[in-house]
């Protein structure tokens, strides 16, 4: 485990969290980018602060929640609080995802990069990716690993429907869509794994740090 | 038992929502104006967790097939039996709701409250993430449960006063819009939209202009965040809206300034104040 110190010298960033207030029962932490968002949020839950909610990830913050009495106490605490290093290696083995590797943008991608479909299918399926964090809609996780030769802009023109189970690019991450939802990622394939499932709790499969693998169907 | 007639421009199953999930990307959805769902269940002597029926813009018509102790609250309709009171109907009873004359959204609660399966610990329609029940269409006939906590009430509950301006607390990236547009959201008159829904109140005023123009990663967001996008109008994020957002958010309401923002409807006035 590497322990970020805060340094304050000439040459060196300071690497501390920034504490934004977001309104009077939540403050937005802004991790430093060398920082791992979900070993401060394991860091944070370990802390066991008396008052604290849910504690909700994205891309390089973390969303405390929390009781307004308790407002400054947590943040004392947030403050002081070691950064790691993100973990690159799983904890837990990966989840395999089959994919027909047959999306509407997958020529499109390879025209792009200007490679072949064949190179882009091996592109995507090499890397393990990681959970970094939910959103846009329930079950809808953001998976970090995607080769840099495959980030890519979101579609111009989103699509109003992107079908259950499509396997989709945009940016640097990738994302299987858990139901039929308006979209802008790039469709590489489809699966039929069930990935989400409300009627289970945990209703999702990919929950953020989960690592996962894409294998050709 | 209650039998829908009409439902009115959107009646949907609400409770106190669905905590616990946002990191699994599932907001918070339940009651857009909660004090007005609590004071309905507590006049019907329910539980707090109980559900009831959100009205948006009257035009609910229901008929009970037996006597039932029913209670109104929220945005104030004609033609209901009795508002912020307990009633109980006998069996045959029937009600229409009229467009309220100010308020967006009434709350129906009936003793034993609304007993639609729970999903994930709720039984709050999620209209942007499509969990829960779907709105109420004419001809459901909506099971009523055993979520009773106490005697029905015999007190004529008071509303309480919403306040002229809602308060603010800026951040959390104020810093990513001009001075100018800060001043702005509190010194001027916002109009709410049409296309106002659960998931946000869309509002129409001088643009908030941004000084930090790259792309904001996407961050965690609340209801009650007043979030720009490259419009530079303000949405007030609702209880539906989506658990992580890719625009700035300017500041967030205050936790006690919610429920005034769930009564917000198309064509309304409003100001903000810092807290």
């Amino acid at each position: 485990m590497n322990e970020l110190v805060a340094r304050a010298g000439p040459d060196e960033p300071m690497r501390r969290v920034r504490l934004l207030p977001c309104g009077d029962l939540a403050t937005l932490v802004e991790l430093p980018p060398d920082a791992g968002v979900l070993e401060f949020r394991a860091d944070v839950a370990a802390l066991g602060l008396a008052g604290v909610g849910e504690l909700v990830p994205a891309a390089r913050t973390l969303l405390v929640h929390h009781s307004a009495a308790r407002g400054p106490v947590v943040r004392a605490a947030l403050v002081t609080l070691p950064l790691r290093e993100p973990d690159p290696i799983a904890t837990t083995a990966p989840v395999q995802v089959s994919v027909h590797y047959d999306g509407a943008d997958l020529s499109g991608v390879a025209d792009e990069i200007g490679c072949s479909v064949e190179a882009v299918i091996a592109q995507h399926q090499d890397p393990t990716y990681i959970v970094a964090f939910c959103g846009f809609a329930p079950g809808f996780a953001y998976l970090l690993g995607l080769p840099s030769a495959l980030h890519l802009p979101r579609l111009a023109t989103p699509r109003t429907l992107v079908p259950a189970g499509s396997v989709a690019i945009a940016g640097e991450y990738s994302a299987v869509y858990p139901r039929e939802s308006p979209g802008g990622w790039r469709l590489l394939g489809r699966t039929a794994a069930t990935l989400w499932d409300a009627d289970l709790d945990p209703p999702a499969v990919l929950t953020p740090g989960r690592a996962v693998r894409f294998v050709a169907a | 038992m209650i039998e829908i007639v009409a439902p009115g421009p959107l009646a949907t199953i609400q409770d106190r929502g669905r905590p616990g999930y946002a990191h699994l990307g599932v907001g918070l959805s339940g009651a857009a104006d909660r004090e007005a769902l609590d004071r309905a269940n507590r006049l019907v002597g329910n539980d707090a967790a109980a559900a009831a029926i959100e009205v948006t813009l009257g035009g609910l018509a229901i008929r009970l097939p037996s006597p039932t102790t029913v209670a109104l609250t929220g945005a104030e309709c004609g033609g209901a039996p009795g508002w912020d009171v307990a009633v109980t109907l006998p069996a045959g009873s029937r009600f229409a709701l009229d467009v309220p004359r100010a308020g967006l959204r009434s709350y129906l609660a009936v003793r034993g409250g609304i007993a639609v399966p729970a999903v994930l610990g709720s039984r709050s329609t999620d209209t942007l993430g499509g969990l829960g029940p779907p709105p109420l269409r004419a001809g459901d006939l909506v099971p009523t449960g055993s979520a009773i906590a106490g005697r029905v009430s015999g007190e004529v509950a008071t509303a309480p006063a919403h306040p002229p301006a809602l308060r603010v607390v800026l951040g959390p990236r104020a810093d990513w819009f001009k001075r100018k547009a800060v001043t702005a959201l509190t010194g001027s008159v916002w109009t709410v939209r049409p296309e106002s829904s659960r998931a946000g109140v869309r509002l129409m005023g001088p643009e908030l202009k941004r000084k930090v123009t790259t792309e904001l990663a996407s961050e965690p967001t609340v209801p009650g965040a007043l979030q720009v996008p490259m419009s530079g109008m303000p949405i007030l994020l609702g209880p539906d809206a989506p658990v992580t957002g890719g625009y700035p958010v300017i500041a967030v309401l205050h936790s006690h300034d919610l429920d005034a923002a769930g009564q917000l409807r198309p064509g309304d006035q409003v100001r903000f104040h810092l807290w």
